[in-house]
């Protein structure tokens, strides 16, 4: 093994399990909120610069340059009809909902502080007055843990008026959801903050131009909130420092599936999969001749069948030269006793269920591509419905308004370009019965 | 979204709970809710409105509580917003429910990486124990519901049984969580291996410092 793994002193989030208390005492003790004021007196320009300079990108899945994102927030508050000037809201997502995603939630019970004074930081530097956190509604513990820390940290001075000394006023508003995974998309999670149904908008107007009660807003995930006043205290040079070129930084990785020891730990970006699964995850249930897929970024991105992901630097990059993606770097791992029809069916099934139904082509073809997809699981269909499937997929693909429908595509399109010799053999052995057997018998 | 179960707005639902109103603890909550947004966007409150609500509900049937019609209005006019817009947001969300629930509402995670750690199994234990998917069991115990990626996937498969997840399961410890509640003995959620949250089995690799003491790793950049 010759990957220069992530050393504990370069790890952000070192309560990532628990074992230590994540109060205000015990997370000044490791270091958060050590004189946030001299953050907050860089000014916003060069807080900005300095996330630029990182190479930060953003942790939630689309991997958009966090540092850019912020600058498209306006200088001047513009002016609303009655020339008041309109306040602009940082909007942290913690809707964590991403089949094989579960990062988001150790920050939050863990390290909740790490958030809130990212929270400011970053809220500071785009010239927020506010950031609602949105927590999912299903992580309860979680939302309790956070609200406990927001509380800490407005008694302790730290938000609020006058934030941390820094002169700056700061609100921090703990936002639960209720079961909707659409409301992970920026402008779902806008309409479900402002109290409707998480249907996606229309883009443009971005966000940032008119987002949260039409003011500009900047949604951004927890983790990319969360390690900006490490980022900011010890330089973008020293975050830039791990990973390869335009895939820089640590990350939470999260493993679930077959893997002897599932996991989430802090790595540094583009380590390479197997190194990483042998490091942590105690190597591939059965040994890695068992491999049979892993889908690399949660259950958004195409899978990627065994001999090709091994060596495969896990960044945005390196899991595009593969064809899938880093996504939120949620790791699937399958071996060979996995059903992979079924495996997918199931993700199909979960758009299904998740689809807010504004599109047509995702709301009836999320459902469509699961039936067919169970058909699929024992065979009952005909070889040219594969085709057929393939060809839905891409009528889904790009002609919705947000990424769900891609999302319930691609994870399909991966199957059948990498699965579709398994896929005819269940059809055949449905359709000729025995076909090899009698080879066999001859 | 989700299958939506037919409302049942009855004159029995009416007559029970047709004078809901919030409790002085729960109305002095709802308005800390309300509070969080700016002045003329209190509508924005009604998603944790209408779990309080559900949550009230709750408490005044021994369950995992519902969303009859007549509270769904009562949180409408509260924040003074149209009773179809309320009814919108709450039936487009899968956890409010719309139909009474048991004592214990079993959401067994059945997505792929659930599924690959033996959710089969999970929701086994459950059938065994007399649940039907979607159903409540006849002495209003538990229902059973097969939900979504929960985001622990680290500690598959789980359950969330009303507001706590029991990780890292499988079929004999199902069941007997499922036993103990049933006979009213406490019962631990978290990892049900040991585990503190998702660090791996036997132990974290890294930051083991971290177990025993509050390391402080700033000395060391």
């Amino acid at each position: 093994m010759s990957f220069d793994f992530l050393q504990d002193k370069d790890r952000i989030f070192t309560n990532v399990y628990g074992f230590q208390s994540p109060d205000l005492k015990a997370a000044q003790a490791r270091g958060d909120w050590d004189n946030t004021k001299d953050l907050i007196a860089l000014g916003n320009d060069k807080i900005i610069e300095e996330i630029k300079a990182s190479g930060l990108r953003g942790r939630g899945g689309a991997g958009f340059p966090t540092g850019l994102k912020w600058s498209f927030m306006p200088k001047e508050a513009p002016k609303d009809a009655r020339g008041n000037p309109r306040p602009s809201f940082l909007v942290i997502n913690a809707d964590e909902s991403e089949p094989g995603s579960c990062k988001d939630r150790e920050i939050m019970r863990g390290d909740p502080h790490k958030l809130i004074e990212g929270a400011l930081v970053a809220g500071f530097a785009m010239r927020a007055r506010a950031a609602y956190i949105y927590i999912r509604g299903e992580y309860i513990a979680e939302a309790i843990a956070l609200e406990k820390a927001v509380a800490e940290a407005y008694d302790a001075g730290l938000i609020g008026k006058n934030a941390a000394g820094s002169g700056y006023d700061f609100d921090v508003f703990v936002h639960r959801g209720a079961g909707a995974y659409i409301c992970g998309e920026e402008t779902a999670m806008i309409e479900s903050l402002e109290g409707k149904k998480g249907q996606p908008r229309l883009k443009p107007p971005f966000p940032a131009g008119a987002g949260l009660y039409g003011c500009p807003t900047t949604v951004n995930n927890v983790e990319s909130i969360a390690v900006v006043p490490t980022i900011i205290r010890r330089s973008g040079a020293w975050f830039a420092s791990f990973g390869r070129e335009n895939n820089k930084g640590t990350k939470l990785f999260q493993v679930s599936g077959h893997v002897e020891k599932p996991a989430v730990f802090e790595e540094a970006m583009s380590i390479p999969f197997r190194d990483m699964i042998e490091k942590h995850c105690g190597g591939i249930t059965g040994g890695w001749d068992n491999l049979l897929a892993v889908i690399p970024g949660g259950s958004s991105v195409p899978l990627v069948p065994a001999e090709q992901i091994m060596a495969a630097p896990m960044d945005f990059d390196g899991l595009k030269d593969v064809g899938s993606g880093l996504g939120t770097a949620a790791v699937i791992v399958m071996d060979k006793s996995t059903d992979i029809v079924r495996a997918i069916s199931r993700l199909s099934y979960f758009y299904k269920h998740e689809s807010c139904g504004q599109c047509t082509p995702c709301r009836e073809g999320t459902g469509w591509m699961w039936r067919v997809m169970e058909k699929m699981r024992d065979g009952n269909a005909e070889i040219e419905d594969i085709d057929t499937l393939y060809e839905v997929t891409k009528q889904v693909e790009g002609h919705t308004i947000c990424a769900l429908g891609d999302a319930a595509a691609w994870p399909i399109q991966g199957l059948i370009h990498h699965f579709r010799p398994e896929m005819e053999r269940r059809i055949r052995e449905r359709q000729g019965g025995n076909e090899e057997i009698m080879e066999a018998a001859e | 979204m989700a299958d939506t179960p037919n409302i049942p707005d009855e004159i029995e639902v009416r007559a029970k709970w047709g004078n809901f109103a919030f409790t002085p603890e729960n109305d002095e909550k709802a308005k800390i809710y309300v509070a969080r947004y700016p002045e003329g966007r209190q509508r924005s409150a009604v998603m944790p409105l209408l779990d309080l609500a559900q949550r009230q509900v709750g408490t005044d049937t021994d369950t995992q509580g519902w969303l009859p019609v007549p509270v769904i209005e009562y949180v409408a006019a509260y924040l003074d917003m149209p009773y179809m817009r309320a009814y919108e947001v709450a039936s487009f969300y899968t956890m409010y429910n719309l139909a009474p629930v048991g004592k214990y509402h079993v959401q067994v995670c059945g997505t792929t990486p659930c599924m690959l750690r033996g959710s089969d199994d999970v929701m086994a234990a459950c059938k065994n124990k007399g649940m039907v998917k979607g159903k409540t069991t006849p002495d209003g115990l538990f229902t059973l519901t097969e939900v979504e990626c929960m985001g622990n996937c680290s500690n598959a498969p789980m359950v969330q049984i009303n507001d706590d997840n029991f990780e890292d399961l499988d079929y004999d410890i199902t069941t007997k969580i499922l036993e103990n509640l049933a006979a009213g003995r406490e019962v631990t959620p978290g990892s049900q291996t040991g585990r503190k949250t998702s660090e791996p089995e036997g132990g974290p690799v890294v930051l083991k410092e971290m177990v025993d003491t509050n390391h402080d790793y700033r000395g060391e950049w």
